[in-house]
């Protein structure tokens, strides 16, 4: 019966062309934009280390002095030195970091001196954040208590610098300082870089990672937001009043999460007891997704076009059914005839609604086709998340599964008029 | 016309009509409210800055490893004038942020020094001598730095207070509401008194409240280059590129080791273009999605009128015998279009209203101005009378043979 109606409607279909062609654009229109905003969003909203996103947790404090604390306001993002040292040194979760941005100038032996994006940071860090590493390893805990002059370089930079291969070993060359390479990274970039979302959030991950002593010991510059609440001629000092450290603790089990929150608190109270504050003060551990979604990476505008796009798809139904019931009660003598020859009003529902899925199917697969012309347009915009925007296999499905859904969607009113279709009246006025 | 009589035909066709009459306004709620944001963004890139952008280009430098403060500061002092002598220059200042870059410096301001008094975080340009000249400020009251007032940046890290401020017009009406600020107070740097009122300068990028981007504070302090961008005013904009060859090539030539490459060095225009180029995008994209919208809505016309006409071919026929003319059953169907038109823009000026009270709600976005209105009516009366010209002179083409066969 269904390959009939699959029969009936590619006949129905194929004899006005050009009404045909009208539905299967405005549906395919409809669906390649909206699938292009959806693709987009849903790459800008998913997980950048889903096999640990829900182990991995930014600590934040609000330590402020008395005079510039105001009660509810948001916790800040970065942490004073004097704690994350605090913090790092009870060493409480599985693995901790504090890290801070940075940009150095290196000095190859020939040629000319190179700008690098750096991370300043701790030896838990490419575990805790599963860089891979192609050759070497990460430092180790003992050359960040000792301010070891080490480095680990990606991938790229040791292409560039010295023409790949195993680097370590080699030295990293800062002018009269040097840097020897202990590790090089494979592939490794996290979008967005949730880590640290001050210094843009989408691209390429850091070109060198040196650890946090050694990068203050030669006091190389840090980039990304720092906020003293007082005058600090030196805001890395070891206890200058200014936050620009990032935290990051990674917590194994739910248990030992909520076991932390309960030693931040504690911290925090033996703090005030201390005579730092006298406010309550603040914490916050959040995991990953948590700490996206507070931080809402996704762009405003990113959501705005999501809307306009569902909008315009809905105009484009709203078309499509004025379209489809056109096209349906022109067949009233048709339909007159089946039901006079013993058609159920079920039946012809039914054929309707194939008809209509089939216009949903070929929209769909413009549609998808548009949506790919539309993720090339994105591709080549100058924006930072452009270039690894891309449609998955679920965002492919999900283009057929939207059109057929938002077709069948336009197509039960015009077929439940042409169900009612009065067989006699039908026939009569042919 | 006979309104009643085209109004009593359309009651035969409630769905079909009522389909129409929504898309029509759904149209209209969404292509007033695409335009106005289209218009937000045109008047957010041409937003004046008070600087003379065309005549601006500007270099960073990086050291390598950074010497001494004294050793940073003269080589500063040797690259100005280095600058300066370079052919088609007109002036050379050094400044801690430029306009559209990435580093913004703010410090809270307020009237007392009260720790506890309300302050609003407010952004500091700090440059040297010629920076007022090179930008191309325009004074508003007051004077500009005296050379004797200049410091260095190493002297108000340490803490150097009573350093002379220049303020901005916007942020002088902020804390001196009718009244002239020159002489007046303000707390940022410990204490610094305001020496003169500038036209207007804005914030390198936007941060806070939409009224605080013409909030800007000039300090006469002279930042060592590691800290700071040469900002470069050329006599002709046709010359800037070869200015920035030229630089680099002056820059490179002398001084210690240091990072000087092409990718530090531009044109202040191509950092606005590159500052507002999702705005740009947007624009664009919200441009095709209208268009797109109104031809899907055209289509949708097309089609319905022509299932109309295609169903009355014998009425017509009837009408033309009985003597109208073929301009009577064109006109009719205008007239018909034109009062479903009237329906869906009544509807969707509603509509428009709706989203945009949604719109304000979820974005900042202000109210929609009345003038998108009359736009967004008129943009989709012109439409629906252009849609329906084609089926309806096909409809004034049958003959009036029609009415005698029977059907």
């Amino acid at each position: 019966m269904f390959g009939y109606y699959i029969d009936l409607a590619t006949r129905s279909l194929k004899r006005n062309r050009a009404l045909t062609a009208l539905m299967v654009l405005a549906i395919a229109l409809g669906i390649g934009t909206s699938m292009t905003t959806l693709t987009v969003m849903h790459v800008l909203s998913g997980d950048p280390i889903p096999a640990k996103s829900a182990q991995l947790f930014r600590v934040r404090m609000n330590v402020f002095p008395d005079d510039t604390f105001t009660q509810g306001k948001e916790t800040p993002d970065n942490m004073t030195r004097r704690d994350a040292e605090a913090l790092l040194h009870d060493a409480r979760a599985d693995r901790q970091a504090a890290m801070s941005a940075g940009s150095m100038v290196v000095t190859p032996p020939q040629g000319e001196p190179l700008g690098v994006e750096a991370r300043y940071t701790g030896a838990d860090f490419f575990p805790m954040f599963g860089a891979p590493f192609r050759y070497g390893h990460a430092w180790s805990r003992d050359d960040d208590a000792a301010g070891a002059r080490v480095a680990v370089i990606s991938g790229a930079l040791n292409e560039q610098l010295f023409g790949g291969g195993d680097s370590t070993g080699k030295t990293l060359r800062m002018g009269d300082q040097g840097l020897r390479v202990v590790g090089v990274l494979g592939d490794w970039d996290m979008n967005p870089r949730f880590y640290d979302l001050s210094n843009g959030q989408f691209g390429d991950s850091e070109q060198v990672f040196v650890p946090l002593s050694t990068a203050l010991d030669l006091k190389l510059s840090t980039s990304g937001s720092t906020n003293c609440w007082n005058s600090a001629p030196d805001p890395h000092a070891a206890s200058a009043p200014c936050l620009w450290l990032q935290y990051w603790a990674e917590l194994d089990t739910p248990a030992k999460a909520a076991a932390y929150r309960r030693y931040l608190d504690n911290y925090i109270a033996l703090q005030r007891q201390a005579g730092r504050f006298s406010h309550p003060g603040q914490v916050e551990l959040q995991d990953v997704m948590q700490w996206l979604d507070a931080k809402g990476v996704v762009p405003s505008d990113v959501r705005l076009q999501v809307w306009l796009a569902l909008g315009f798809l809905g105009i484009c139904l709203l078309n499509t059914v004025g379209l489809l019931l056109a096209k349906f009660l022109r067949r009233s003598g048709e339909l007159g005839v089946r039901r006079a020859l013993g058609a159920s009003r079920r039946a012809i529902f039914l054929q309707c609604l194939v008809e209509a899925g089939m216009v949903g199917l070929v929209g769909g697969a413009f549609g998808l086709a548009l949506a790919g012309l539309g993720l090339v347009l994105v591709r080549h915009q100058p924006t930072d998340y452009a270039t690894f925007i891309h449609m998955d296999l679920r965002m492919l499905l999900g283009t057929f599964a939207l059109a057929l859904l938002s077709s069948l969607l336009a197509g039960l009113l015009p077929a439940w008029r042409a169900m009612h279709v009065a067989p006699a009246a039908a026939i009569k006025s042919n | 016309m006979h309104f009643r009589h085209i109004l009593s035909a359309l009651g035969r066709h409630r769905i079909a009509v009522c389909l129409l009459v929504l898309e029509i306004a759904f149209s209209c709620a969404v292509v007033c409210n695409a335009l106005f944001l289209i218009g937000t963004r045109l008047e957010r890139m041409h937003r004046p800055t008070g600087v003379d952008e065309p005549h601006l280009v500007q270099v960073d430098v990086h050291s390598v490893t950074p010497g001494t403060a004294e050793a940073l500061m003269a080589q500063t002092r040797t690259d100005l004038a280095t600058l300066r002598a370079l052919p088609g220059v007109t002036g050379v200042a050094i400044v801690n942020q430029t306009l559209f870059g990435d580093s913004i410096g703010f410090s809270g301001v307020s009237l007392s020094d009260d720790p506890k008094a309300p302050s609003i975080p407010v952004t500091q340009y700090m440059g040297s001598a010629q920076l007022a000249g090179v930008l191309g400020l325009k004074l508003a009251a007051g004077r500009w730095f005296r050379p004797d007032e200049f410091i260095g940046y190493e002297q108000l890290r340490n803490g150097a207070t009573g350093v002379p401020v220049i303020i901005t017009r916007a942020m002088a009406g902020h804390f001196f509401p009718g009244q002239s600020a020159v002489g007046k107070t303000i707390h940022a740097f410990g204490t610094n008194r305001v020496v003169g009122v500038v036209d207007r300068l804005v914030q390198p990028r936007d941060y806070g409240p939409a009224e605080y981007y013409g909030y800007a504070m000039l300090f006469p302090v002279e930042m060592p280059y590691p800290g700071g961008t040469y900002l470069v005013r050329v006599k002709d904009p046709a010359q800037r590129q070869a200015v920035i060859q030229g630089a680099l090539r002056a820059l490179k030539a002398d001084g210690p080791l240091r990072l000087v490459s092409p990718k530090y060095a531009t044109t202040l225009e191509a950092e606005r273009g590159k500052y507002y180029r999702n705005d740009r995008a947007m624009a664009w994209l919200l441009a095709g999605v209208c268009l797109l919208l109104l031809v899907v809505t055209a289509v949708g016309i097309v089609g319905l009128t022509s299932f109309w006409v295609a169903q009355r071919r014998r009425q017509i026929g009837i009408r033309r015998a009985v003597g109208a003319t073929r301009g009577d059953i064109l006109r009719y169907f205008q007239a018909e279009n034109f009062l479903l038109a009237t329906f869906g823009i009544a509807l969707g000026m509603l509509l428009a209203y709706g989203l945009n009270l949604l719109l304000m709600l979820h974005y900042e976005l202000g109210r929609l101005p009345a003038y998108y209105f009359p736009v967004g009516a008129a943009v989709l009366w012109g439409l629906g009378q252009l849609a329906v010209l084609g089926p309806a002179l096909r409809a004034s083409r049958v003959p009036p043979v029609v009415a005698t066969r029977s059907a």
